[in-house]
């Protein structure tokens, strides 16, 4: 399904509307949107809620083989889901620039910033170590997908524990959570990235533009910076040129936005520690809002299940029985090869025939008979021509008992061309 | 072993918010005790040419598993969901376009395509597209001691002999969908379509509980 393009005035509108400091949404140019971060059931599960942008992150691990150039360094995974649920221009299962665009932003925040200890992932050096996946998922695109994907990543790492283990020897041992309590990953500082977007050649600025503005900015500048005001990466797209200056100005606000919104995730993290500890139900399932008009829950209810087995067992009683339904008839014509219960079985019958000449003296003379006539005229051409020894020996003496065993192994395969060959050369 | 009569059925609690995402037309997520659904339609739209049906909408479900690539058993609960849909939707209506139903897993624990179903119907009430009956699915697991279990969690299904999902409409409570898992005589089949009809009231209810509550003037 096609994005529905926006219309000329609507686009003068908006474009009016920033010319003048003003947002379609009420905020000022510096403002984010209301950021909501919760959790999920299950650890490493985060989403987040920026305005009317939705994004989930889910963290997963896995023992693999360590890259050959990194030997002792757990590895990183970063995917970011376009799904269609988002927006309906996102197709499903297609790299669309978007996708690959908000994929490599992320592996540069998160995974070329060092913010997580690789080296603690290694279990085994060389041989195992933990895979860190981390899979955000986009709900709803209200504009500003990257920073709402990078604060669910960083905030579903500082979530996630993986299970602990223990290495004895050869022998690595995985514990469950109810064995032994998951670990955290050790994580350094946390990068966040920051959009700004540029209107009018660079005239304007704003910060965390909603889908409409984004639709019609000239260009985009993503920093990511972590509390401590170090950079961790800059993406400028869109084609804009900017001034040493404009970059500056954005540095700074980014490092403001950027402890704020560290501040609100380690709260996050705080709250959510304290309702596990608290023995609490969290999750997904908690969040719902029980205040809206379109939000309903229900207490868990019993079902009445007084006349359930009175009625299955009626139903069965006034079913019909079934028709007897007869083996279809099997009329086996020659050469034709069946299998099937009840049937008889005609595959490998030529190998347990085979097998049978030998053990039985008696047959072999019968059925190789004719063989042996045709050998007796081809003898000597077929000693010439065959460079396998076994294959002499069957020509030579075929009812000696010795030979039984040499040809055992190699008669079913090669019986069968070698007369094949002896007919050949006859005439 | 035969299924003695079923004790201690329930349903989890659950729960269901409708509209709450910006994008889709229709959107819902459905709570079934810890595992939770999100729904999003969109349509009817344009339709791709090579999709287009001459007398009605195309229905497309898309499941979105929480890590990873959709696999065989998202194709799978893709089918249950769509042919469900495909049954209750009067697609005659709008010939020629494209529905798309998306199902995000957000947590799984048991019964996972029961919620997907509910969360299915939810967000085409949601969407208002024409419908000839509202449709549920219920999940029951039949324990190794012959217990029907509705409902079950993860841990509950990994330990059952066999697992039952059916689709039920709101008209007759006729099962519309059916999909099982291990092995079970028809005596217990019977028992717990019975008690998945018996199940389905709670959450014929429950939709029309929460209907009333949205189009009411207070909370």
């Amino acid at each position: 399904m096609k994005e529905t393009p926006l219309s000329a005035c609507e686009r003068d509108f908006i474009l009016k509307a920033i010319e003048e400091k003003k947002r379609l949404d009420g905020r000022q140019t510096y403002d984010y949107r209301k950021i909501k971060i919760s959790f999920g059931t299950d650890y490493g599960c985060c989403f987040v809620d920026l305005g009317q942008t939705r994004v989930m992150a889910q963290v997963s691990c896995e023992l693999v083989a360590p890259k050959e150039s990194r030997p002792n360094e757990g590895i990183m995974f970063f995917n970011i889901e376009l799904s269609p649920l988002a927006s309906p221009a996102f197709e499903q299962g297609r790299q669309s620039e978007l996708s690959v665009k908000l994929n490599r932003q992320l592996e540069r925040c998160l995974r070329n910033s060092k913010c997580i200890d690789t080296e603690s992932l290694c279990v085994v050096s060389g041989e195992k170590v933990w895979q860190i996946r981390v899979d955000v998922h986009m709900l709803n695109n209200d504009g500003n997908l990257m920073d709402a994907s990078s604060i669910a990543a960083i905030a579903a790492l500082c979530h996630f524990r993986r299970p602990d283990v223990a290495v004895q020897g050869e022998e690595v041992t995985v514990y469950s959570p109810e064995e032994r309590d998951p670990i955290p990953l050790s994580i350094y500082h946390m990068p966040i990235s920051v959009s700004f977007s540029f209107f009018q050649q660079g005239t304007y600025l704003l910060v965390d533009p909603c889908e409409r503005e984004e639709r019609v900015m000239d260009g985009l500048l993503m920093i990511a910076m972590n509390k401590h005001r170090e950079i961790c990466s800059i993406q400028s797209s869109g084609g804009i040129m900017l001034l040493k200056e404009q970059v500056m100005r954005c540095s700074k606000i980014a490092s403001v936005k950027v402890s704020e919104i560290t501040e609100l995730i380690s709260k996050a993290l705080m709250n959510d520690k304290t309702a596990r500890k608290a023995g609490g139900r969290c999750g997904f399932a908690e969040s719902m809002p029980q205040e809206r008009i379109t939000a309903l829950k229900v207490d868990e209810t019993p079902v009445e299940t007084a006349d359930v087995t009175e009625k299955a067992s009626s139903i069965i009683k006034e079913a019909e029985a079934p028709p007897p339904t007869a083996p279809s008839p099997v009329v086996p014509v020659p050469g034709v090869g069946q299998v099937g219960l009840g049937l008889q079985n005609t595959w490998g019958v030529e190998e347990e025939e085979e097998l049978e000449e030998f053990s039985s003296g008696d047959d072999v003379e019968e059925v190789t008979k004719m063989e042996e006539d045709e050998r007796k005229n081809t003898k000597g051409d077929v000693v010439e021509i065959s460079d396998s020894e076994e294959e002499e020996v069957v020509i030579l003496h075929p009812e000696k008992p010795q030979k039984a065993e040499n040809v055992k192994s190699s008669f079913h395969q090669k019986g069968a061309p070698s007369s094949k060959k002896k007919t050949k050369q006859k005439p | 072993m035969e299924v003695s009569a079923p004790s201690n059925v329930s349903l989890r609690e659950f729960g269901c918010e409708q509209s709450l995402l910006s994008r889709p037309d229709g959107s819902a997520s459905f709570v079934q005790g810890d595992t939770s659904v999100m729904a999003g339609v969109y349509g009817p739209a344009e339709v791709k040419v090579s999709k287009e049906i001459y007398d009605r909408a195309t229905l497309e479900v898309l499941v979105q598993p929480k890590v990873g690539l959709p696999s065989v058993r998202e194709r799978s609960q893709e089918q249950c969901v769509r042919e469900t849909c495909e049954e209750a939707l009067l697609l005659t209506l709008h010939p020629r376009s494209s529905l798309t139903l998306v199902l995000q897993v957000l947590h799984d624990d048991g019964s996972l395509l029961s919620c997907c179903l509910n969360a299915a119907c939810m967000a085409l009430m949601d969407a208002g597209l024409p419908m000839s009956c509202l449709f549920c699915g219920v999940t029951c697991a039949i324990s190794a001691y012959g217990q029907i279990i509705t409902d079950p969690t993860s841990a509950q299904e990994k330990e059952s002999r066999a697992l039952m999902t059916f689709a039920i409409d709101s008209k007759e409570r006729k099962v519309m969908m059916s999909s099982t898992k291990g092995s079970f005589s028809v005596h217990e089949l019977q028992q717990c379509v019975a008690v998945s009809q018996r199940a389905s009231e709670r959450i014929f209810q429950f939709y029309r509980d929460s209907v009333r509550r949205r189009y009411s003037k207070s909370l």
